[in-house]
């Protein structure tokens, strides 16, 4: 700490200015004296903060930016979910391929990669593992392989439904619930055998 | 199934379109026919409809009109309806609509439903968004199941307990004896979940925390089988068995050992062990291996093992995947305060990474190279950073000066790397550097006081060619009128002196003064600069006061004042001159940040030196004096239409390093003068200068703005005079 505030004194004259040093942050506002007006100490990650984990939302578009499922894990108005759209996929897409799989992006990170002709890109936060969220993605593609054998871009538009359901047996809340393959798929498997048949689906009175 | 070849069609056919105006007809016309069937409470088509509002919903349209038949697909007995609804409830509904209170009831009904899948559809949708009311009304239905023996639905309650907790934290308490052996599950699914649910309790309550630490034997021996255990292929990836399970275990025994000793060491071997016995040929394990070693940074570990989680780093950032490099880099920052030592030794490799071409990882290995510069390394390490600071991209380069200008301040071998440094950044990144970094930089050179004639003819040097970059044409600025007589006397040790001459100096910065690209500050140094070298330079004395008699008719207010004060100097105060434009002296480098005995106001009320008698109604006045010192003769500051202010000077009695200065204002006409305004400007000075007004004290200068002078000001006086002063006294 002693160092740190060496380090970062206030430089004379009005202004402020504020210092990271990893997850620790030191903050000072200063006048046109040099005195101290406020200063502030903001320190996150595995230094007191909450170990809160979980995504905070899914999205999966296509190299031409059409969204092909949206997961959220957290509210916020339709508004502001299509404005969040908007800016994510393009920065995405921006990206090159020499670039990492993880994007800074406000107060989350975005872990994002490429199979075939869809991005899945996931929200976390900021102190979370984005390996393992890389691994969390992987996984998510691997029971949309299983279930509809050798996934493409199609089933999953015309099964959108379908890539909703698998994804809540993996996931609730933003965080994994079945960490096994065989499991998840079974349970897919078998609430689709619970759904009616189309006679059935006529014959059963609703309420 | 419910027609799909229907559904399909419809997504089949908007497809089609081939503008964007046609898939909206496409849409529209699909949509009315969806809304008149939702009004004929067709049971039927509901849930086809339904789920093509659903689609087109994901193509952006407004699809708010089926909430309420999402409800009824929920209510209805139908598994594939449930299935439709539950889905369209968590796409279209959430807690900001009134209307997701009336599933509450369905849901409380699907929770305690015979068929183990529709109980899955209710916590499920139930975990992702439920509303605390309802979290509220469905707690105790989530903590039941969480004790029942069906791991399927187990898992889910227990992470809907999680968002229960998340939404209403208060309810957490409920959960507690529901916890009790969820442990001892086989279920990976439960483990997982479990221990999801325990690291949410163990976070937000400390007595929760301190509860659940008797359970660090059971999970380290969780862990421990997962790791020794065979192939298992049903959580097997890569080679390793369930690696979401070992991260959350990691990340909850992170959280039980932190700040406890004998948690950490109980959890010691298993940490060692994973860090040492985990495949690192492909992402997953060195996910694995990433929470290991933010778990041993974090806990009370062994010294070993810390080298060891360190190193690991290390290797990661030899990695040739990005994103492991990337990672790195983070957790490097996180721990070079605590184990610089052991980051030290990868500093070699960390400097590499300035040269990726991924943005964020840049900015990592920047701020991590920062932070382990120390008093060994700096000259290699400062060359790295320079060579970066050349060339990296704009948003790096004023963070990457401000960190070199600070490490060179803290760590500079000699003066005269220093002076060469702030050089380099300046000409590198001169217009990037801050304008905060300008008034630190000079006083550094001041108080190189042996570096003068070197620093004053390099930047001299800089500017000729290019006098764009505004920070460095300030500092330059006023390097040369402070140091010009050095310059043009050939002075420099350092390097080989250049010839110049009055005219020359005198020439670059009369161009500074007209140049467009300069900005109203830098004139303003440069003015002053000019106005300083008419006491250091002997030929050129006219010049230099045809030049401020120029701008005293500049239309920039702030040059037309200092011209005109300037100006005055030379006229009516030509005595006081030499002493007031004198060398600056060095200034010690404020330990404390309070404010010395002149005045300080930024706006609030302080303890004030200035002690003024309670002003007469009167003409507004606008005047102000700066005196600091003893024996000043009283001064008729304002004498005209009946209005007289006087000055008048004394030590204060109880403290002589004060001076008190009394305002006495009088009225000699016949009327009230009403709405007198006394505004009095004082200067606020930097801690370093204030050491320069206590030298200016001791010398007894003054200086008073005529009359005159104050005739032509305008209400950015109070403002200016803070400039002016300073201005003057640099």
């Amino acid at each position: 700490l002693e160092e740190l505030r060496f380090k970062s004194a206030p430089v004379p004259g009005e202004g402020s200015n504020v210092v990271s040093y990893g997850s620790v942050s030191f903050g000072w506002l200063w006048g046109q004296s040099g005195a101290v007006l406020g200063s502030g100490f903001s320190c996150d990650g595995s230094i007191g903060k909450s170990f809160s984990r979980r995504i905070h939302f899914i999205l999966l578009f296509s190299r031409q930016g059409k969204l092909r499922l949206q997961k959220w894990y957290t509210t916020l108005p339709d508004k502001e979910k299509k404005k969040i759209i908007r800016e994510i996929v393009q920065i995405i897409l921006s990206r090159n391929q020499k670039t990492s799989s993880f994007v800074d992006w406000k107060d989350l990170k975005l872990v994002y990669k490429r199979y075939a002709s869809l991005y899945f890109c996931c929200a976390i936060e900021d102190q979370d593992n984005e390996l393992l969220t890389l691994e969390v993605v992987h996984r998510y593609v691997e029971l949309l392989d299983r279930y509809f054998g050798n996934v493409c871009e199609l089933d999953i538009i015309f099964n959108f439904e379908k890539a909703y359901f698998i994804l809540d047996e993996f996931i609730i809340g933003g965080e994994v619930q079945e960490t096994s393959k065989r499991s998840a798929v079974k349970a897919i498997e078998d609430s689709d055998m619970l759904q009616e048949t189309v006679e059935e689906y006529m014959n059963k009175p609703a309420f | 199934q419910m027609a799909p070849s229907v559904f399909c069609l419809l997504i089949r056919t908007i497809r089609t379109a081939r503008t964007q105006a046609e898939e909206r007809e496409m849409i529209q016309k699909e949509c009315a026919a969806i809304r008149s069937s939702f009004r004929e409470e067709d049971n039927t088509y509901r849930c086809r409809n339904v789920a093509k509002l659903l689609y087109m919903h994901m193509l952006g349209y407004p699809a708010h009109f089926g909430q309420l038949e999402c409800l009824k697909l929920i209510a209805s007995q139908k598994f594939t309806d449930k299935r439709i609804g539950y889905l369209g409830a968590m796409l279209l509904l959430d807690e900001r609509q009134d209307v997701h209170l009336l599933m509450t009831n369905c849901i409380k009904n699907d929770l305690n439903h015979s068929t183990q899948y529709v109980q899955g559809l209710a916590l499920c949708t139930l975990g992702c968004m439920g509303s605390s009311e309802m979290c509220r009304d469905l707690a105790g239905e989530v903590e039941k199941l969480l004790k029942t023996s069906n791991s399927y639905l187990r898992k889910k309650a227990a992470l809907c307990a999680v968002h229960v907790i998340r939404k209403v934290p208060e309810l957490m308490e409920m959960f507690l004896p529901a916890t009790k052996n969820l442990l001892n599950e086989k279920n990976h699914g439960v483990l997982h979940t479990s221990v999801v649910l325990l690291t949410e309790m163990c976070e937000r309550s400390p007595d929760m925390l301190a509860h659940f630490r008797k359970l660090v034997p059971q999970l380290v021996r969780i862990l421990k089988n997962l790791i020794m255990s065979g192939y298992s292929p049903e959580h097997d990836v890569s080679g390793i068995s369930d690696p979401f399970l070992q991260v959350r275990i990691l990340r909850l025994l992170r959280i039980l050992g932190r700040n406890d000793d004998d948690s950490s060491e109980a959890m010691n071997d298993i940490l060692a062990q994973v860090a040492t016995n985990t495949e690192t040929s492909k992402n997953v394990g060195n996910a694995i291996l990433y929470e290991t070693v933010l778990t041993i940074m974090d806990i009370k570990s062994e010294s070993g093992l810390r080298v060891l989680a360190i190193n690991i780093l290390g290797r990661f950032l030899l990695n040739n995947d990005k994103n492991i490099r990337y990672v790195a880099l983070t957790s490097l920052l996180k721990t070079v305060q605590t184990d610089h030592n052991a980051v030290q030794r990868h500093r070699s490799t960390i400097v590499d990474c300035l040269k990726d071409l991924d943005v964020s990882i840049k900015r990592r290995a920047m701020e991590l190279s920062f932070a382990l510069v120390n008093g060994n390394n700096v000259r290699g390490m400062m060359k790295e950073l320079l060579y970066f600071l050349d060339s990296c991209e704009p948003e790096f380069k004023a963070d990457c000066a401000s960190g070199i200008f600070l490490a060179a301040e803290k760590y500079a071998p000699s003066k005269r790397w220093h002076i060469d440094t702030i050089m380099r950044v300046l000409t590198t990144a001169g217009s990037y550097v801050r304008d905060d970094a300008v008034p630190n930089l000079i006083q550094l050179i001041t108080n190189s006081v042996e570096m003068h004639a070197y620093t004053v003819q390099r930047l001299y040097k800089a500017i000729l060619g290019d006098y764009s970059q505004q920070p460095l044409v300030q500092v330059a600025s006023w390097c040369i009128g402070e140091y010009g007589d050095l310059l043009v006397s050939g002075q420099c040790e350092e390097e080989e002196p250049i010839q110049v001459t009055e005219d020359e100096v005198l020439d670059i910065l009369e161009s500074v003064l007209i140049s467009n690209m300069s900005a109203s500050v830098t004139r303003g140094y440069a003015l002053t600069a000019i106005m300083k070298l008419s006491t250091r330079f002997t030929c050129t004395v006219n010049r230099i006061k045809k030049v401020v008699s120029i701008y005293g008719s500049s239309i920039d207010v702030e040059l037309q004042q200092r011209a005109v004060e300037y100006n005055a100097l030379f006229k009516k105060y030509d005595h006081m001159r030499p002493a007031l434009l004198e060398r600056m002296p060095v200034m010690e480098k404020a330990t404390t940040n309070g404010p010395t005995e002149i005045v300080q106001t930024n706006g609030e009320t302080e303890p004030a030196v200035l002690e003024t008698k309670p002003p007469p109604s009167g003409l507004s006045c606008r005047s102000a004096a700066f005196l600091f010192s003893t024996g000043i003769p009283s001064i008729t500051a304002y004498n005209k239409n009946g209005l007289k202010i006087d000055f008048t000077f004394e030590r204060s009695n109880t403290n002589p390093s004060v001076t008190v200065i009394t305002i006495q204002a009088s009225n000699s006409t016949e009327l009230d003068m009403t709405d007198f305004v006394f505004q009095a400007a004082v200067p606020k000075v930097e801690p370093w200068r204030a050491a320069y007004s206590d030298r200016l004290r001791a010398s007894c200068k003054y200086f008073l703005i005529s009359e005159l002078v104050m005739a032509a000001y305008s209400d950015r006086l109070r403002a200016s005079c803070k400039y002016f002063l300073i201005s003057a006294f640099m």
